[in-house]
């Protein structure tokens, strides 16, 4: 055998230990969680994770390591189904958590009584940004249904912050037409209105704000406050709808993956802290509106009061309102077909 | 192929522009010469210099600050090590496929060579969904490597498959017409003369083929670096773990630090123009050597 034919093995040989080593590498790791959460909630998280990590370390936890995966919900969530090693994920609304009791068991089925409110540690409200002066009078849902208002909206399909846009205007076409017909007749409208339909929260305000397209951006409220820190209030005006949807915020331990990582004590750590005052005031601080009375309270300039109402109290609930509008040829795609 | 294309297109460059008969006008000539000019700026070099001038807005330190930052540093180090397992791998594969078609008659040798293809045609996504889908929690292979603690999907070994995938064809694509241009008449002599499989490998093919597989390795390692539609799918988007540069641009883009993802993006144009300026060398002395076999 000639000399180049020795280098070739010995490259080989060591692309095979390099591949070994990746195998080995997750094994390895030291104690860390993943948490596997939405689109927009990246810059909460930010902060939320050094404070858990120096708090679990004074209650005598050891070194964790936080690690962040974002995107739109329900594709985080069909990646966890697929394999994705979350400990615990934080969804915008809980079909995502439910698909995971479905799909093999990953989430225990009674996890909405795993933490106080349902699960989950802070509300938002679906809300509309407009640009600067609100040039088209843009007051309420009336007028994104109007004849010539472009209207962003991310997918319904693929993620919360849609989903709750789409709930918030039938809500609204509900109360205003008192039945289903008025309603679908309705959100049809305003759905004609959209251009895009970007495939997380985090798209949409990249098309209204970036590409400029669309007089309006129906999104959650404190996407629409980062928005104005972002790119100055000058530019933006945040406007309140009469009647809207209050979006909870789930969370959950992924029970099987926890299980076998070893982390369910952390993972549940980790959970309880965003219940806790200084987790909700993190939160606050981030434009999510706490559960927590006192800091609530607090902040009370950054919230004004607004009517809404959840999908339990409306619309019978997200089983149901899954199984009406959002499963394959439901109201949501013959309303996007009629569109067409 | 590319490389002797190149060559009998200079050869008869000469000719055909002195010929009166195959001239144009010079209004004809100028205006087709303007048009692309044009459109070559506006599509490829406008963009190239936004890229630079978006990364570099907010100074050298920040530039330098958005690439040492930990997640930014990682994503760099999973392209690299990406490539560095999926090119030589695709570099023993390329040539062992591309030697057993040019060299060998047998049956099914299309069906082969359009297996070979088959990544160039398949969507980038869908490459990365077979693998959620065999690899994956409730895939055909996923519950046994999951038993068995070794993670495939959404972490470093499903984001190599992914590359090596897509980066599948490009190597042997490129042996493959040059091998068969030339032949196995030396080959032949080779074997006559006594020189064993190995021998007749190391000192006659590889010798013959080795500008062309230099440039397959080249374009190879481009894009298992800027690879973005099958990894996507497959990281699971962990930050500081599972994120490639690409994705680490689309992340840094989408949180409102766009001078920190022009930054990486510079990085990936950077690498794009080395790999240019290699081709051209390598393809200039490929044409080099050429001249000097035909004399």
């Amino acid at each position: 055998m000639t000399p180049n034919a020795g280098q070739l093995k010995k490259s080989l040989r060591r692309s095979l230990s390099l591949l070994a080593l990746c195998f080995a590498g997750s094994a390895l790791a030291q104690t860390s969680i993943l948490n596997v959460s939405y689109d927009v909630s990246r810059e909460l998280y930010k902060d939320i994770n050094p404070a858990f990590v120096a708090a679990w370390k004074k209650q005598g936890g050891g070194d964790v390591t936080v690690n962040q995966s974002h995107g739109g919900s329900s594709k985080q969530a069909m990646s966890v189904a697929a394999g994705l090693d979350a400990d615990v994920i934080t969804m915008n609304q809980s079909p995502d958590i439910d698909i995971l009791v479905e799909r093999g068991g990953l989430v225990v089925a009674d996890w909405r009584k795993q933490f106080p409110h349902n699960a989950a540690p802070y509300t938002t409200t679906s809300i509309f940004l407009v640009r600067k002066g609100n040039p088209k009078q843009i007051k309420d849902w009336d007028d994104l249904a109007r004849p010539g208002i472009g209207v962003i909206v991310p997918n319904p399909k693929t993620s919360g912050n849609g989903r709750y846009t789409y709930l918030a205007a039938w809500g609204y076409a509900l109360d205003k037409t008192g039945n289903e017909a008025g309603a679908k007749d309705f959100v049809k409208r305003l759905f004609a209105n959209v251009p895009v339909l970007d495939g997380g929260g985090r798209g949409a305000t990249t098309t209204f704000t970036q590409r400029d397209i669309g007089d309006v951006l129906v999104t959650f409220e404190n996407e629409a406050n980062l928005i104005a820190q972002e790119f100055g209030a000058d530019k933006f005006d945040v406007v309140y709808p009469s009647l809207t949807i209050e979006a909870e915020a789930p969370v959950a331990v992924v029970q099987k993956v926890a299980a076998k990582r070893g982390t369910e004590k952390v993972a549940k750590a980790y959970l309880d802290f965003l219940f806790s005052p200084a987790g909700q005031e993190i939160i606050a601080k981030h434009d999510f509106r706490p559960r927590d009375p006192a800091v609530l309270k607090k902040y009370a300039a950054k919230f004004p009061k607004v009517k809404t109402f959840t999908v339990d109290q409306k619309l019978g609930g997200w089983a149901a309102v899954q199984k009406a509008h959002f499963a394959d040829g439901a109201l949501y795609d013959q309303i996007i077909v009629l569109k067409k | 192929m590319a490389a002797t294309a190149l060559h009998l297109h200079s050869d008869l460059a000469g000719r055909y522009e002195s010929n009166p008969a195959t001239r144009e006008s010079a209004w004809v000539k100028w205006t087709v010469i303007g048009v692309s000019l044009t459109f070559f700026a506006l599509f490829i070099l406008l963009p190239l210099f936004i890229v630079f001038y978006e990364a570099l807005r907010k100074g050298w330190e920040a530039y330098v600050v958005a690439l040492v930052e930990p997640d930014a540093l990682s994503s760099i180090k999973l392209t690299l090590l990406a490539a560095a397992i999926s090119v030589p791998l695709n570099l023993v594969f390329g040539i062992a496929a591309a030697w057993a078609i040019a060299k060998f008659e047998f049956r099914g040798k299309s069906f082969l060579i359009t297996l070979i293809d088959l990544p160039f045609s398949i969507s980038p996504v869908v490459a990365g969904l077979i693998y959620v889908l065999v690899f994956g929690r409730t895939g055909w292979l996923g519950p046994w490597f999951i038993e068995n603690d070794m993670k495939i999907v959404f972490a470093v070994p499903g984001i190599i498959l992914a590359t090596i995938f897509v980066t599948f064809p490009f190597i042997a694509r490129e042996l493959i017409p040059l091998m068969e241009a030339q032949g196995r008449d030396e080959e032949e002599a080779s074997t006559v003369l006594g020189a064993s499989g190995w021998q007749t490998f190391w000192y006659v093919t590889l010798p013959n083929i080795k500008w062309a597989l230099l440039y397959g390795v080249i374009l190879c390692n481009a894009r298992a670096m800027g690879e973005f539609g099958a990894v996507s799918v497959v990281s699971g988007h962990i930050r500081g773990e599972t994120n490639t540069m690409p994705l680490h641009i689309e992340i840094a883009y989408n949180e409102y630090k766009f001078s920190a993802a022009f930054a990486v993006a510079s990085l990936l144009a950077i690498l794009a123009l080395v790999t240019l300026v290699l081709k051209t060398f390598i393809e200039w002395r490929a044409t080099q050597t050429l001249k000097r076999s035909k004399t």
